[in-house]
């Protein structure tokens, strides 16, 4: 039977749709209220919470696991202190992309890491002789998630140590009397929290913050509002913009990091003190320039749209639901250059924008090309232009309670035109 | 300051003066927008009266905007954020409501519940009104032509127009018609047998305009307010984040972004002129400023009666705006409450105040509101258009407050044997007596209210007689003929000499439209007089 996440009893009760899907094996909601985008102007707007306890997580302990972890993920685990946090990347010996996932460094030989699918038997045909033990704990741990603007102020009503808490800093903490790590991380590139319990305190945890959001108006989410925003943060989401090299069926549905926009993660890179899985293959596409593909965000020009759709007799739809299909982009001289793995229109951005890859000489934002409708059932090009992601990146997300605010950069919306 | 010099001078900062200086702007030309108050907005401003609490003192709600705007003024970059309203909320009299909602199918349900035979007959209609809202758009987000310029510029406007209707449906003309002759209660009852949807969607007639939903004239009003588009939804309407005062925050920092300057606290007296051709404006304490094109985004009163002499203007022109129709009905209570208040019926639940709460729960319940106003009194039960915002922005109230906007009709300008200072809490008391008797103890709940009759809306925000869109949605009073016949695309008789209010195509509500079509003719007449003069 499929499995019930440690906030199963709240989340239950909370869900007024009766709409569940799979995810990792348990039961998730597709969204709790008739509108998903209730849901997700929510985090944007106010605050939202969302059980993101099916994800695998893996306790990785032991002298050796600094070293460990440093020769498995691509980015440099060293640089990642007891309290932080990292999105990080494995790869295989080819320099392809495995998976995605984010490691908590607990003390100097103590981490936990989160990821999408299962990958036990592949960490642990790496150990070798090494001093570490790996074991999974996906079902002792319930993963809360508070996400928006006002998720600070609902964290910091529970424990005060969340106030002071960086971009990707993690601290231990007490909420309703159970012990919890708290992280500032998410999926949904806005200020937000994560809140790590055993899943004994799952209900309880899930109570207090329900009644410390209440006044903010917090909103659970379901999964159609979390992966709204996360195209908006320019996220990538395994099976939709990639697929992990070990189970892949050739080489089309293989990426590497550089192809997937993650060259930012690999940082010394060239230090011959941190030989990585992958390492060589990567150094060598990056100086023999032979990346097939660049991620890119893309932005579609509004007026071509509106105006292709409206002279074929529609309304110009801006369907916010996101799209996980491959859509094709051309270039001006209607050459395949491309394509776009997600798509939504953005209520936030308040344009229809995909996570694309593009040829890498058509990377450069501001760039021209085009996407490919079906409109009345034919194929229509439309434009639109290469925009840097996030889409939206407000400066809450990273900053601090008593930073100055910031006046709009020229280049902050993603948006190069 | 008098030394300055500008290409374009905005008085009035108002949404579509500050629209209109922002396009002027973009294209180049040094603009100055002169406002009157402390703060840029008009009718659309957010006031903290208490702390913590955001009171919307005027208009509430993200209607008509046109898009096009968003997108050419880059106001997503300076925080435009529109809130989606997950829900309208129509209490009944004998304690049961309509909760409409964003799933087609529950929303069915809900209007079977009510009546069976209306649950299609609603799909029908929204139809049929897409439809003719898209059939109306590219009129209403275009400079209507003049009926009486018979250049062939003019005459060419006019055939555009002809084959624009020849190409629409016979059948959505039809609709198209009915709704602009007729009345909302006829139009409607074409389609619905339920009294609450009937109410429901019959307040959208009524909205701001001295017309019962019985009344002819009232089809106009439902189908002016059926213009709005919201992410790709007609008829949609959205709170911004922060009132509607948040979004004239937002369009003030693309104005200035833009490169428009705005200053506060300058008053126009009057629209300087040189043999017909305007040339500056003067202000008040007697700056004099200097400009090639003066625009007033003030309302027709103002922009011919008092910024110039009428004796500059034709006759004709003179008398139309004599008999241009303000007669203001609507006022607003505003209140900050201690909670949220309790429909009976619905228990504990409160999501339904998400949205508008519709106090207006039949026709009839709308027409009788309205019978008072016909003689020169205010509704004793007055139809109520609430909204909660805080309760989808957490940034209007402190936590665990709320705030609550009502528009309240009808409380017509002027009254008969009495004044509005001395009506002004009667008012108020009926509109909350109304709200006690839909909402058992919402009167323990209020910790302050604010009260905007007519007669503020004129002295406060400046609109003439308190009419809420410069003047009133009648026929002869729109397209064609807004403000005046043959002074329907911005301009004046004076040269140079311009006018983007809502007293202008397309008319009233937090649209834009007028300032930015206002800034196409503009920029059009510059282009071609400097085309004249190489
Ligand atoms: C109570 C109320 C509720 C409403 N509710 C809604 C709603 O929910 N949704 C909606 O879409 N619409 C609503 N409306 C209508 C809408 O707000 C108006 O149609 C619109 O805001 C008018 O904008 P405007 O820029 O044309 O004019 P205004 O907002 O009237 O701006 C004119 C500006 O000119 C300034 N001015 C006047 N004289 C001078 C001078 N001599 N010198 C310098 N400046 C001067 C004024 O101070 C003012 O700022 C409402 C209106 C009212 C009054």
């Amino acid at each position: 039977m499929v499995r019930r996440s440690p906030f199963h009893d709240r989340v239950a009760a909370a869900n007024q749709t009766s709409l569940w899907s799979h995810w990792a094996g348990h039961l998730v909601v597709d969204k709790y209220e008739m509108s998903e985008k209730f849901e997700y102007t929510a985090i944007r707007n106010a605050v939202g919470m969302f059980d993101s306890s099916p994800l695998y997580k893996y306790r990785i302990v032991g002298p050796d696991a600094e070293r460990f972890l440093g020769g498995v993920l691509a980015r440099d685990i060293r640089t990642c202190g007891p309290g932080q946090a990292q999105y990080t990347i494995w790869c295989d010996d080819r320099g392809f992309v495995n998976e995605d996932g984010v490691v908590f460094r607990h003390g100097d030989d103590d981490f936990l890491l989160t990821a999408a699918e299962p990958n036990l038997a592949y960490f642990e045909h790496l150990v070798g002789s090494q001093r570490v033990v790996i074991s999974e704990v996906t079902d002792d741990i319930g993963i809360l998630a508070v996400q928006g603007p006002r998720s600070r102020a609902v964290l910091a009503a529970l424990a005060p140590e969340a106030d002071r808490l960086a971009y990707f800093e993690h601290t231990d903490a007490k909420i309703a009397g159970a012990p919890v790590t708290i992280s500032r991380t998410g999926f949904t590139g806005d200020l937000g929290f994560e809140i790590v319990c055993a899943a004994d305190d799952a209900n309880a945890v899930w109570d207090a913050v329900a009644a410390a959001g209440e006044p903010h108006r917090i909103q659970p989410f379901g999964q159609t509002a979390l992966l709204m925003a996360r195209i908006e943060a320019g996220l990538l989401l395994i099976d939709v913009d990639f697929e992990a090299s070990r189970f892949a069926e050739n080489d089309e549905h293989r990426s590497t990091p550089l192809e997937l926009g993650l060259g930012w993660m690999l940082k010394g890179i060239d230090d011959e003190a941190r030989p990585f899985i992958g390492r060589a293959a990567i150094r060598r596409e990056r100086d023999e320039g032979t990346s097939r593909w660049k991620m890119v965000g893309l932005v579609v020009d509004w007026e071509d749209y509106d105006r292709k759709f409206t002279a074929a007799g529609m309304v110009p739809p801006k369907d916010h639901t996101p799209v996980h299909e491959d859509m094709m982009v051309y270039d001006d001289d209607a050459r395949r250059v491309g394509y776009a793995t997600s798509f939504m229109y953005s209520p936030t951005v308040q344009r229809h924008i995909a996570l694309a890859r593009v040829r890498p000489e058509l990377a450069t934002p501001g760039t021209n090309v085009n996407l490919e409708f079906t409109i009345n059932h034919s194929y229509v090009k439309v434009g639109a232009h290469v925009a840097r992601t996030p889409f939206f990146a407000p400066d809450r997300k990273t900053s601090m309670p008593d930073d100055p605010v910031a006046e709009p950069a020229d280049d902050e919306t993603g948006d190069a035109s | 300051m008098s030394d300055r010099e500008y290409d374009a001078i905005v008085i009035g900062g108002g949404h579509n003066g500050l629209v209109n200086a922002a396009y002027l702007a973009k294209a180049g030309l040094r603009t100055l927008l002169l406002e009157r108050r402390h703060l840029v907005g008009g009718a659309a401003i957010t006031e903290e009266l208490r702390p913590g609490f955001q009171f919307t003192t005027f208009s509430y709600a993200l209607s008509l905007l046109r898009p096009n705007i968003i997108h050419e003024l880059d106001l997503v970059r300076h925080g435009f954020m529109p809130l989606l309203m997950p829900s309208s909320f129509c209490p009944m009299e004998n304690g049961d409501s309509l909760v409409m909602g964003q799933d087609r199918n529950e929303n069915i349900k809900e209007i079977a519940r009510h009546s069976p035979h209306d649950a299609d007959a609603y799909d029908q209609y929204s139809h049929d009104m897409d439809m003719v809202v898209r059939a109306v758009k590219p009129l209403f987000d275009s400079v209507p032509p003049n009926l009486f310029d018979t250049s062939p510029d003019g005459l060419a406007e006019l055939a555009d127009l002809a084959r624009h209707l020849r190409g629409i449906e016979p059948t959505v003309v039809h609709n198209l018609v009915r709704l602009l002759t007729g009345s909302a209660a006829d139009f409607l009852d074409d389609y619905f047998e339920s009294d609450v949807l009937k109410g429901y969607l019959a307040s959208s007639g009524i909205i701001g305009t001295k017309v019962g939903p019985m009344s002819q004239g009232s089809g106009l009003v439902l189908l002016f307010h059926s213009m709005g588009e919201h992410d790709g939804h007609f008829g949609k309407w959205a709170f911004h984040k922060g009132g509607n005062g948040g979004f004239t925050q937002v369009l003030a920092r693309a104005a200035e972004a833009l490169g428009t300057e705005i200053t506060l606290n300058a008053e126009v007296e009057r629209v300087i002129t040189t043999n017909g051709k305007a040339t500056g404006v003067a202000l008040t304490d007697g700056t004099e400023l200097r400009a090639d094109v003066v625009v007033s985004a003030a309302d027709p009163r103002r922009t011919f009666t008092e910024f110039v002499d009428p004796r500059e203007l034709p006759a004709d022109l003179v008398d139309s705006l004599r008999r241009y129709r303000y007669q203001g009905t609507s006022s607003k209570v505003n209140f900050a409450l201690d909670g949220l208040p309790r429909y009976p019926s619905l228990g504990d639940r409160s999501d339904m105040f998400r949205g508008f709460t519709n106090i207006g729960p039949t026709v009839e319940y709308l027409e009788r509101a309205f019978d008072e106003a016909k003689y020169g009194w205010y509704s004793t039960r007055p139809f109520i258009d609430g909204a909660i915002q805080s309760t989808i922005d957490p940034d209007m109230a402190p936590p665990g407050k709320h705030v609550m906007s009502c528009f309240v009709h009808y409380t017509p300008y002027e009254l008969k044997g009495s004044t509005w200072d001395a009506e002004r809490e009667q008012m108020a008391d009926n509109v909350q007596d109304t709200l006690e008797s839909f909402f058992p103890g919402f009167g323990d709940l209020v910790l302050q209210r604010e009260i905007v009759t007519p007669l503020d809306i004129e002295t406060v925000a400046g609109l003439p007689e308190g009419n809420i869109f410069h003047g009133e949605f009648l026929a002869p009073q729109m397209y064609f003929f807004r403000p005046a016949p043959g002074w329907n695309q911005y301009r004046t008789p004076i040269d140079g000499y311009y006018q983007c209010g809502s007293g202008t195509h397309p008319g009233g509500c937090v649209s834009g439209g007028p300032g930015w079509l206002a800034s196409k003719q503009i920029l059009k007449d510059l282009a071609a007089r400097s085309s004249q003069r190489t």
